[in-house]
């Protein structure tokens, strides 16, 4: 009896591990501190010798003294960083030892289910304003910053959208290019605007992936060559997708 | 849009305009653009590492705030649009031009953990070991 409880306590700390690792790599956050973070919690429950190898597509996680790996496959990755500062802070309740293992594993799937703390209008605002802004940043017009804000944001209202249907992001990004060329396009021919490569630079921004520029960089730095390689190229993708979008658009008109 | 909590949302935005400026200031006084980058994300590293300790949020957080500015994503789209028009002789330096610009700014982030350790360990330092 004693043996089976045992058995599937470990199980359990096993599970809240894979869970924090997975939510915090499903949202943007470093290879490094993944694996950190899921040995800590194990060793928190008093198993230290933990073992886990995290790579963008995929953590695969055995502890010393229980029987089982555990492989978890990652199929799309996002940006959620508050998600993954949840994780972060949680881990360290957990490291002072202030949480039992179903306790931990209940709040892991809450912060996992709880909905984006900002509405999708706002993302889309934002990213209009984040539009306008590199316009001047990147010495437009002022002229242009509204085309640029409403080339941006509907932009990346189509990219959220098509991204739900779609699941292949380079798809994705493909056709949101093509659409914010277009629109660019549209308003410089009806003289709404006037610099069309500094429009649609600036509209591109919000698409350009700042986070996985970020990790796959500092994962490199941190020795993870396939993770960093593998970010890096997931970002030279996105490239790619943005230049054949916007290409199509002028190789139209 | 990177769903970062409503408290530290300006503290990254701050990281990014200090970053931004020092990089602005830099190249209107002539400095090389590449040393302009290093110099200016090796400021965000320090100020990320120094706003995650006090702020006991993770470093990626003020980071990714800070680089957005200086990623070089205009050349990048330069680059592609001109490989695709079979421009190659301009593709090919635009794209020199990317990775440089990215290279540089991972080595102001790697001079940075440098830095970092002075101001004491890190994650990354606990890491290589």
């Amino acid at each position: 009896m004693m043996d089976v409880q045992q058995s599937e306590l470990k199980q359990d700390i096993a599970k809240v591990c894979m869970l924090a690792g997975k939510i915090m790599l499903q949202n943007g956050a470093e290879t490094y501190r993944v694996e950190d973070t899921m040995n800590r919690i194990a060793a928190s429950f008093h198993y230290p010798d933990a073992n886990s190898f995290v790579t963008p597509t995929g953590i695969i996680f055995s502890i010393e003294g229980i029987n089982t790996t555990r492989l978890y496959r990652i199929k799309d990755r996002g940006t959620d960083l508050y998600k993954v500062t949840l994780v972060n802070s949680l881990s360290r309740v957990i490291s002072d030892g202030q949480l039992s293992v179903n306790e931990a594993y209940e709040k892991l799937k809450n912060i996992e289910e709880n909905t984006d703390t900002y509405p999708i209008w706002l993302h889309v605002l934002s990213a209009s304003i984040i539009s306008g802004c590199f316009l001047i940043m990147f010495n437009g017009t002022w002229k242009d910053f509204i085309p640029a804000m409403l080339s941006g944001g509907f932009g990346y209202a189509i990219n959220l959208y098509t991204h739900a249907m779609i699941k292949i992001r380079f798809l994705s990004e493909m056709f949101s290019s093509f659409v914010i060329a277009v629109v660019a396009f549209f308003l410089v021919a009806n003289h709404y605007g006037t610099g069309l490569d500094v429009i649609i630079i600036s509209s591109l921004m919000p698409l350009v992936p700042g986070v996985l520029i970020t990790n796959a960089v500092r994962d490199l730095m941190a020795g993870d060559l396939v993770s960093g390689l593998s970010k890096g190229a997931e970002s030279m993708l996105t490239a790619l997708a943005m230049g054949v979008g916007v290409a199509i658009v002028f190789s139209i008109f | 849009m990177f769903n970062i909590e409503r408290n530290r949302l300006i503290h990254g935005g701050i990281v990014g305009m200090v970053g931004w400026l020092l990089y602005y200031f830099l190249i209107e006084y002539h400095v090389n653009s590449l040393i302009a980058i290093v110099t200016a994300s090796l400021v965000i590293g320090v100020i990320s590492h120094i706003f995650a300790k006090k702020f006991k949020t993770p470093i990626i957080i003020f980071s990714v705030s800070g680089i957005i500015p200086l990623v070089p994503g205009g050349l990048a789209y330069d680059a592609m649009r001109h490989f695709v028009e079979n421009d190659y002789n301009n593709a090919i330096q635009f794209a020199t031009q990317t990775f440089l610009f990215s290279g540089a700014i991972g080595l102001g982030l790697i001079l940075a953990e440098v830095f970092n350790q002075f101001l004491g360990k890190t994650h990354l330092a606990n890491r290589i070991k």
